[in-house]
């Protein structure tokens, strides 16, 4: 069988597989060889699933054709965060290294009761903290648009290997962008979910309030595919609580009436001129789709990154806590008696920027420094909810960049914490109200990938699919990376 | 210089309790293992209890119910908007370096206990608040001197205990010596044993109690306050607080200062350790729990809870007195103990009340205590002791045998009529045969008629002696006297 990989949606490999045109083991196949051409110049996978993944291909090639599933035998890739049991789950970080959890995460198991194939897991910034997934403690990943630059983060190696055609489906998580960032400058459509709408069971915490696990795909279609497969309310999540319907597929090829929100605040200096100019092209696209454009003034959300970066690792700060050396993964050879066996295991185990994080969290919760920071932080995240809801009382949708600049060159932010803050300016204040938001590829600036960000009301994902539905289509972006497969 | 009773010289004790109850549910607080004591260790684990990343706690709505029943026995306010926070602090026995807990948001405050002490007078104790959270594990620090985690060779740890629920109870500083901390822990436990949500169990900690101690000359401010830890029995509760209290009272006398700190009674050699500062230093980092939604306690939960309190230790001692007839000592007595006030009204379901109370408090009670038994370990069921009072109430057996009866069931757990018969105990109040037997031993002593005869009333015991030898002393004393004293004055 030979295929064109980039033409390999998810929704495409269940119609080879249903018409019998393809065999799930040839599937698994493709993207088993895919990855040996292209994931040595890419570095998306931290852990290649090879021989349980193919027999598993050959257990449904076994299977009577009306035996099986609807999405039986279809490959995907998950984020390195997400517990599986028995098949090493590090975060990326040396403090988890070898740590072999001892149970699947909910949505793992949504995708296994669905039958899907797991080919491997993909890398990331340590525990989600970061833009670029330079903060790998493994390796870097690198955008398969263009070698030099990152694939953004966190949900790097999620967004690279669909880029790269490595996997037609993959889950990332998002807490802060991390979804959405990494979808923009890869190219690649990524949707992150109303918090609540997919469990967090077995999604190793980074910020509790703020993640939320979600699909990145090549189109919207497979968005909604992989989104319905994964939604749901779990009784193993509190606070999760499932779509109010469920998912379809969207259909949608027009804006006729639609109300659509620029979001001021998000326009400001810190967006790149090439960025703006793809932005302002779709604006038109809506228009011209039938949809109306208008500016807003959400003024609150300018104090989102300040919030954000108070309340995440504040929580952030607790939820690494557990990981002292005691009881799994790295634990230090040095240190003679409790504490400085803790001292040693955490200094060694864990990399720059979550030592950072945890610092500054500690601190935001300390006695004396709660209110000023913690509380006041809470109360912004507030008013930023107040503010969202007061416009989507007159829009449907609210729109700005995904990112603000085009994928960056690897290195070129690492010395600059706040600089690679910066880059989800336009994300986070969507995790601190618990929306729905999706990254849809819109254009191209410089050769490189430029994501249109598009914001719905709670549980509005199914509007948020069906408007990108229409964009993409209008849009109809025809370029790929230009990879070279090398054969050993 | 003390005598537990609160007299300290020109000064008295100030004492507040902080107590932990393990909740009695099937499963833990916050995930499905079960709820065990003794069981084989790290055998009733799971990811969450074990704080595995990635994992999530789902509060237990039974647990909830508990605290809610704890927090209105002890007349607590309930919160109707409660939420959990994290406590966080590093140790090998919380998993997930911090502790579900509450915080400033508690599920009951304000509330009290009225505690009745042994002059009869009442000593009211305000409850602060009443707030639910998670155990840690178990562990076990072998090596070393001290039995503490510093110096040992190596610890282990058992998660089995880790996530059990937990209520913390925390009393205002209303109580003012070592035996008012102790009657007001008896009686809370034994408020708890009537709800029947916990076990209440010092020795195996399912009850444990650490207590804030201070002393200053009565109408000053409150001094300044050590936490006393590890008193895991009443009596060890009686002996810390009391050495904690001389302890402060002495350094007072040298004219120091007593100095805020956490303190360990050691009971091997009855003397306090201070904890050095450092180990006390903690800064918990409060905040809300982000992976719990907050619990709304409506109304109708709460009445409903309300409705499934039964019967607490104070409606049940008017209840005694009204229905058995019992003295306001006996009830008091018998409603103060769960299981012996069960076990009373189980023995008096079938016959006189007052003779049950005399047996359950006297012989029973005694029986206990010599053997060290609680009352659900006693080997007389209800029904045999009940079975004993009727054979003393149909003149079968007189109450110097039944007691003999008694001491035979306690030993061999048989029944009372078993006894009887196979030991021929059965009181003989046969009027013609005791008749007979009167007869008999009357024409045998002439000498003896006579002297009663011309007047000394004082040799009717001889003949009573005579009838109870010739009887192996199962003749109705009664009926045996009317017969003696009709024959010799016939």
């Amino acid at each position: 069988m030979s295929h064109d990989v980039y033409e390999l949606s998810g929704i495409r490999c269940r119609g080879l597989l249903e018409s019998g045109q393809a065999s799930a083991t040839e599937l698994v196949q493709v993207y088993l060889d895919r990855m040996r051409g292209v994931d040595k110049q890419v570095g998306a996978y931290l852990l290649s699933n090879e021989e349980a993944a193919l027999q598993q291909a050959a257990e449904i090639d076994a299977k009577p054709p009306e035996e099986r599933r609807p999405w039986e035998g279809v490959p995907i890739a998950v984020k390195d965060i997400m517990a599986t049991k028995g098949v090493e789950t590090t975060c990326a970080s040396r403090i988890l290294s070898g740590y072999r959890p001892p149970y699947d995460a909910t949505a793992i198991r949504k995708l296994k009761e669905a039958g899907l194939i797991i080919l491997g897991k993909l890398n990331m910034d340590e525990f989600a903290m970061g833009s670029s997934t330079e903060n790998s403690a493994y390796q870097p990943t690198r955008n398969p648009w263009d070698l030099e630059r990152v694939p953004g983060g966190s949900s790097g190696g999620s967004a690279a290997a669909v880029a790269a055609a490595e996997t037609p489906w993959a889950l990332g998580t998002d807490t802060g962008g991390s979804i959405r960032q990494p979808a923009s400058l890869c190219g690649v459509v990524g949707l992150k979910p109303t918090y609540g709408a997919v469990s967090r069971y077995g999604l190793i915490a980074f910020a509790s309030s703020l993640d939320q696990i979600g699909p990145l795909t090549r189109t919207v279609s497979d968005a909604a595919a992989l989104l319905g497969i994964v939604e749901g309310r779990d009784p193993l999540d509190s606070t999760s609580t499932g779509l109010r319907e469920p998912i379809r597929l969207p259909t949608e090829r027009d804006l006729a009436g639609r109300r659509f929100g620029v979001i001021k605040e998000f326009l400001g200096e810190a967006i790149d001129s090439g960025v703006r100019e793809v932005f302002n092209d779709a604006c038109k696209t809506i228009e011209a789709l039938g949809g109306v454009v208008e500016e807003v003034s959400l003024p609150s959300v300018e104090r989102g990154i300040a919030a954000y970066y108070i309340i995440a690792p504040a929580e952030a700060s607790s939820n690494l806590a557990r990981f002292d050396g005691v009881r799994y993964g790295y634990r230090s050879g040095e240190g003679e008696d409790l504490l400085s066996m803790y001292t040693h295991t955490r200094s060694e185990g864990f990399g720059p920027e979550v030592k950072r994080r945890i610092m500054i969290g500690t601190y935001v919760l300390s006695a004396g420094y709660y209110e000023a920071y913690y509380g006041q932080a809470q109360r912004t995240r507030t008013l930023i909810v107040q503010d969202f809801n007061r416009v989507f009382a007159d829009y449907d949708y609210l729109i700005s960049p995904t990112s603000p600049s085009v994928a960056f060159k690897l290195g070129e932010r690492t010395a600059d914490p706040l600089a690679m803050y910066l880059s989800d300016l336009c994300t986070i204040p969507v995790n601190l109200a618990g929306l729905p938001a999706i990254s849809l590829p819109a254009g191209f600036s410089q050769g490189l990938p430029v994501g249109l960000h598009l914001i719905s009301p709670h549980f509005g994902e199914q509007a948020l699919l069906d408007a990108a539905h229409a964009l993409e289509q209008k849009f109809l972006l025809e370029a790929r990376p230009n990879l070279t497969e090398v054969t050993e | 210089m003390s005598n537990g009773h609160g007299s300290y010289g020109e000064y008295e004790a100030v004492i507040g309790l902080e107590i932990h109850l393990q909740l009695k549910t099937n499963t833990k607080m916050f995930c499905s293992c079960a709820v065990t004591f003794g069981e084989e260790p790290n055998t009733r684990v799971c990811p969450i209890c074990l704080g595995h990343p990635g994992s999530l706690p789902v509060t237990n709505g039974r647990a909830v119910e508990y605290a809610t029943r704890i927090a209105l026995a002890l007349d607590c306010g309930i919160a109707p908007h409660t939420i959990f926070h994290r406590k966080n602090y590093f140790y090998p026995d919380l998993p997930k370096a911090y502790q579900i807990s509450q915080y400033d948001l508690p599920l009951g405050v304000g509330g009290h206990l009225d505690v009745e002490q042994e002059d009869g007078s009442t000593n009211r104790v305000g409850i602060t608040r009443v707030h639910m959270e998670e155990d840690a594990g178990k562990l076990v620090h072998a090596g070393g001197a001290t039995g503490r985690i510093h110096g040992a060779d190596y610890s282990l740890v058992d998660f089995n205990r880790g996530g059990t629920p937990l209520v913390e109870i925390v009393t205002e500083p209303d109580i003012r010596s070592s035996e008012q901390a102790r009657s007001f822990l008896n009686q809370l436990k034994n408020l708890i044993e009537h709800l029947g949500v916990s076990d209440v169990n010092m020795e195996e900690g399912s009850l444990r109690c650490d207590a804030n101690v201070s002393v200053r000359r009565p109408g000053e401010p409150l001094g300044t306050k050590t936490e006393l830890k590890n008193m895991n029995s009443f009596r060890f509760l009686a002996r810390g607080l009391e050495a904690e209290i001389e302890r402060q009272l002495s350094d007072l006398g040298a004219g120091e200062k007593v100095r805020q700190a956490t303190v360990h009674f050691d009971p091997s050699t009855g003397s306090i350790s201070v904890l050095r500062s450092k180990e006390e230093a903690h800064d918990y980092r409060y905040f809300p729990e982000p992976d719990l939604v907050p619990i709304v306690l409506d109304e109708a939960f709460i009445e409903k809870q309300r409705a499934e309190l039964p019967e607490l230790p104070a409606a049940r001692k008017e209840r005694l007195m009204a229905q058995y007839a019992l003295s306001a000592y006996d009830a008091g007595v018998l409603a103060g103990n769960r299981s012996l006030g069960d076990y009373f009204e189980r023995v008096a379901a079938e016959g006189d009340a007052k003779l049950a109370a005399n047996w359950v408090m006297g012989d029973f009670s005694a029986y206990l205590n010599a053997q060290g038994f609680t009352v659900d370990e006693s080997r007389v069921a209800p029904e045999d002791l009940a079975e004993l009072l009727r054979l003393i109430a149909d003149g079968t057996l007189s109450g110097k045998l039944a007691k003999d009866v008694f001491a035979t069931m306690a030993e061999s757990g048989q029944k009372p009529g078993h006894v009887v018969e196979e030991r021929g105990l059965g009181q003989i109040s046969d009027e013609g045969a005791l008749e007979a037997i009167v007869a008999g031993i009357v024409d045998a002593n002439p000498s003896a008629v006579a002297e009663y005869r011309s007047g000394n009333k004082k040799v009717m015991g001889f003949f009573v002696g005579q009838v109870m030898k010739e009887t192996k002393g199962r003749a109705n004393p009664q009926l045996a006297n009317s017969l003696i004293r009709r024959a010799l004055e016939a």
